[in-house]
């Protein structure tokens, strides 16, 4: 029988224990002294949250396919047992094995939002392993970052020894066989960082030096050393119906956000929406084989028995096969399984696909328009017109459906008031389209629920130069919008949904960040800033005095406009999206142009250099 | 039970009662959890369960008494319906095969069509009380122990406790509910054991752990939660409540209580009070 890390009476006196036993179905067991290289996977959010991510699991899988290779999971641990840990100093401790984190040789984290950023820290910490990626010794492991937001890894530079940018599947067996061959000689941690740094998608931040100019602006990034690359580029995995899979994926006890099969069936997006990060630097889109999802799905759902299966992609209507996909799936549906089809397009084949495999009455249909007017929208390329979500409103609502929600964002660049008032007033449209139908037919009122969320300019997008707002301004926005609500028509069977600006001014300093932005994570997380993503943590005062008391300027990150010559604090990372495309499109967002997607034409966004995916669909 | 008790008849489904222990640590695994976790071993065992009908079908499975967190146990009882089925020695194999450490399937038999349920025969639950190597020997030794266990249970004529409800304190007399309370023979326990017996179900269930800790301040010790492992050990319905719904069956319960009287008297022995709620399925073979 295992041993686990706290004793049974903290386990009893905190909330969740289950978080922190580990012995979940399809957990790998490996006797570690049988192995070279051990691995902490982290997730730094709770359980519920990092065990619902697909990422891990792929990785977790795919590590343990190798025998020299160990590879464990850690979680943040909730503030019940973080002060527990914190008070009788129990180093955190991975769910496998239940060893310590600092003992492992590798703890890899994931980085999936800025506002987990401060969970690093706590991870760091609880592990008893130095924030600070200089002060480590030869006994620590080796701090390797990965996910979305290692695509500007500045803020966090300091706290990481290295980041893996890019889709995992391809280079980590590389990194080991040359950590094994460095760490096998005697060689030190220096010595592996500085030969790691001429792997491709290895990014070594401790070996570039960073000038910046009197306004603050970086004036060079630079590598220290003539032999480390002076560019890192993106890693992709272009055979992906062939990649790692993890069929065996683990099964919690606890219920968690994502408790079911998830299929991934492509990777990428075609459709170039100018705010979106994901639909730029996971180009290109790149489908998996159909007949590989179909058996996927049978061996997943037996090997751990979910009730649900799911389709995860950007954007599941432009996978070429998913009629065949859907309708196997509705066919060979066992008694019992639920399949769930997020992202979906409105239209005939959806409606009928969703009518098949839930509940009308329940379910709700999703648009994200995302901007109220059709000239905001044709700024930033969302195709979706008017015209297409009354029409696809006005077949749901034929159909039996009565619930709509609406995503939108504000703050988006060139926003003017109209634009936010049209967000209300396409609701009340879709409202009255409702009511088109006759009394008789239809099943009491709708319910159009408007939820708008702030928009952060994300690196590697085409608004990557456009300024933010001041909380202030966010807020007013809220309200004209509110305000306009209250005027339509249909204004009982409306609902609008908007939170707090506080968070999004703290995304858009993380997400557009430099080097210099890390001291003020430190200095938050020493006033005890922690879940920050979780509104009954975040504490957005000890944020502003962790700004100011380091002297850090929110206004120089977030309210200014960014020249198109500047050095941007990620520009030494090559994501297949070019520069060039960049601001040509951000040039055409200005004039309101709209690009078409990839499957309509290329438009020689860079990522053809991968040879692959949509890209070669244009050669036949 | 006697093989051939209950006739198989034509119906759609069959009623199934599994028995299972729960140790390691899957005792922090709450009941709603626990409850989670067998919908999915089910489906992974392959095991051709029942579900109910409406548009959001759910498996038929009922679960006899909750089990607290913290706690082992070795006989916990649940009851499915299947459509079909395989023996019991080969079902139990393949639930085995999709268990975690820390859960194994004991028992896996087959009831009457009309058997009531689980739940609703409970009656009582056994529990042995050690304390746990790490804080052992902190408790009282085995003779100091059974001393203490005669003055608290054989000596107080009631055992008045208050108890706090949502509205107002009541007092109630524990005594009644407790069945049975000895000092455990478990040589492998550095300091003294108990053994206990006490009301469980639905209509007065008591926990385990109020005994103890009653127990505890009538020896003048502080109750520490922590200090002790409980097990259950069994779950027990009532012999003399009639398990089953359906004349014909309740008819054949009569006559095997009647058989099993007469087979007990014989050794010279009264039939006992409780049966293991597993006693009143059958294996199929």
């Amino acid at each position: 029988m295992r041993t686990l890390a706290l004793s049974d009476e903290i386990l009893l006196n905190i909330d969740k224990p289950a978080r922190y036993i580990g012995n979940e179905i399809n957990m790998v067991k490996k006797d570690p002294s049988t192995v070279d290289i051990r691995f902490a996977m982290c997730f730094p959010d709770v359980y519920e949250i990092g065990m619902s991510h697909l990422g891990i699991q792929i990785l977790y899988s795919m590590f343990n396919q190798r025998e020299d290779v160990y590879c464990e999971r850690a979680y943040s641990p909730w503030g019940d047992l973080h002060k527990i840990m914190k008070e009788r100093k129990i180093p955190l401790f991975t769910l496998e094995t239940q060893s310590p984190v600092k003992d492992m040789d590798f703890l890899g984290i994931t980085i999936q939002y800025e506002m987990c950023y401060t969970n690093i820290l706590q991870i760091l910490d609880l592990s008893q392993i130095p924030l600070l990626s200089s002060q480590r010794g030869e006994e620590c492991p080796i701090v390797i970052g990965g996910g979305p937001c290692t695509y500007n890894p500045e803020p966090l530079a300091d706290f990481f020894d290295m980041f893996y940018i890019g889709e995992g599947e391809t280079r980590y067996g590389e990194l080991f066989e040359l950590y094994k061959s460095i760490r096998g000689q005697g060689g030190t941690r220096q010595e592996f960082l500085r030969a790691a740094c001429k792997i491709p998608g290895i990014y070594v931040p401790s070996l570039y030096e960073i000038t910046y100019q009197e306004d603050g602006t970086i004036a060079s990034f630079q590598p220290k050393y003539e032999d480390v690359p002076a560019a890192v580029e993106k890693e992709v995995e272009m055979d992906v119906s062939h990649a790692p899979y993890p069929v065996k994926p683990l099964v919690p006890y606890i219920k968690i956000t994502q408790d079911r099969v998830v299929l991934e069936i492509q990777r990428g997006c075609i459709r170039g929406c100018r705010f979106c990060q994901a639909g730029m630097v996971y180009r290109p889109t790149r489908e998996r084989d159909v007949a590989v999802l179909k058996q996927y799905a049978q061996e997943m759902l037996k090997n751990t028995g979910h009730e649900e299966i799911s389709l995860s992609s950007l954007s599941s209507s432009d996978y070429s096969q998913l009629p065949e996909l859907v309708n196997f799936l509705v066919e060979s549906k066992e008694q019992g399984v639920n399949i769930s089809l997020p992202s979906l397009r409105i239209d005939a084949f959806s409606l009928e696909a969703m009518e098949k495999v839930q509940d009308i009455r329940k379910s709700s249909l999703t648009f994200a328009p995302e901007a109220g007017s059709q000239r905001l929208r044709d700024v930033i390329n969302k195709g979706l017109t008017e015209e297409t979500i009354l029409h696809g409103a006005g077949m749901a609502f034929e159909g039996g459906w009565q619930k709509v929600k609406l995503y939108f964002m504000l703050g988006l660049p060139t926003e003017n008031e109209d634009d936010m008032r049209e967000i209300p007033r396409l609701a009340d449209k879709i409202a009255r389209r409702y009511y088109e139908i006759p009394k008789d037919r239809r099943n009491g009122k709708c319910q159009i629920t408007i939820s708008t969320s702030f928009f952060v300019p994300k690196p590697f997008t085409p608004f990557q130069w456009a300024s933010m707002c001041p909380k202030e301004g966010y807020l007013a926005r809220a309200k004209v919008v509110n305000e306009e609500m209250k005027a339509q028509l249909n204004r009982k069977s409306l609902k609008y949904n908007w939170h707090e600006a506080d968070v999004t001014v703290l995304e858009g300093v993380f997400a557009r960040g430099d080097r210099r932005v890390g001291q003020v994570l430190l200095k938050a997380y020493e006033k005890g800033c922690m879940f920050d993503a979780w509104t009954e943590c975040f504490d957005n005062q000890k944020w502003m005095e962790a700004f100011q008391e380091t002297g850090v300027s929110i206004d120089f990150y977030n309210l200014r406009q960014r020249e198109l010559d500047e050095i941007l604090p990620w520009d030494f990372i090559r994501c297949g999206v070019t520069k060039e495309f960049l601001t040509r499109e951000w040039e055409r967002a200005q004039k309101g142009q709209l690009t078409l997607n990839c499957k309509e034409a290329c438009n020689g966004c860079g990522a053809m250099a991968y040879q692959g995916g949509v890209c070669l669909e244009h050669q036949n | 039970m006697a093989a051939g008790l209950w006739h198989i008849r034509e119906v759609s489904v069959l009623n199934i009662r599994i028995k299972f222990q729960k140790y390691g640590v899957m005792k922090f695994i709450g009941h709603l959890d626990m409850m989670r976790y067998f919908q999915k071993a089910i489906r992974r065992a392959g095991i051709d369960i029942a579900y109910s009908g409406g548009y959001s079908p759910h498996q038929i499975m009922s679960f006899a008494a909750p089990l607290g967190v913290g706690i082992t146990s070795d006989g916990e009882y649940f009851d499915i319906a299947v459509n079909s089925t395989k023996s019991s020695r080969e079902s139990i194999e393949a639930l085995n095969c999709a268990m975690a450490e820390g859960v194994s399937i004991l028992e896996y038999k087959k009831l009457p069509d009309t058997a009531k349920t689980s739940m609703s025969l409970v009656a009582a639950a056994d529990y042995l009380i050690y304390v746990k190597p790490e804080y052992a020997p902190s408790f009282l030794p085995q003779e100091e122990l059974q001393g203490k266990i005669q003055e608290f249970y054989k000596g107080q004529p009631e055992i008045l406790i208050t108890k706090q409800t949502k509205k107002s304190q009541v007092e109630m007399d524990l005594k009644q509910f407790i069945y049975q309370m000895k000092a455990g023979d478990t040589p492998e326990h550095a300091s003294g054991t108990l053994f206990l017996r006490v009301c469980t179900g639905s209509s007065n269930n008591i926990k385990p752990e109020l005994v103890l800790e009653t127990f505890c301040q009538f020896c003048g010790l502080t109750y520490q939660p922590a200090m002790f492992q409980i097990q259950r050990l069994e779950v027990y319905a009532k012999s003399d409540e009639i398990p089953v719904k359906g004349e014909k069956e309740q008819k054949a319960y009569r006559d095997y209580m009647a058989q099993l009287k007469a087979s007990y008297e014989k050794q010279g022995k009264h039939v006992p009070e409780f049966l293991p709620l597993g006693a009143l399925g059958e294996d199929i073979p």
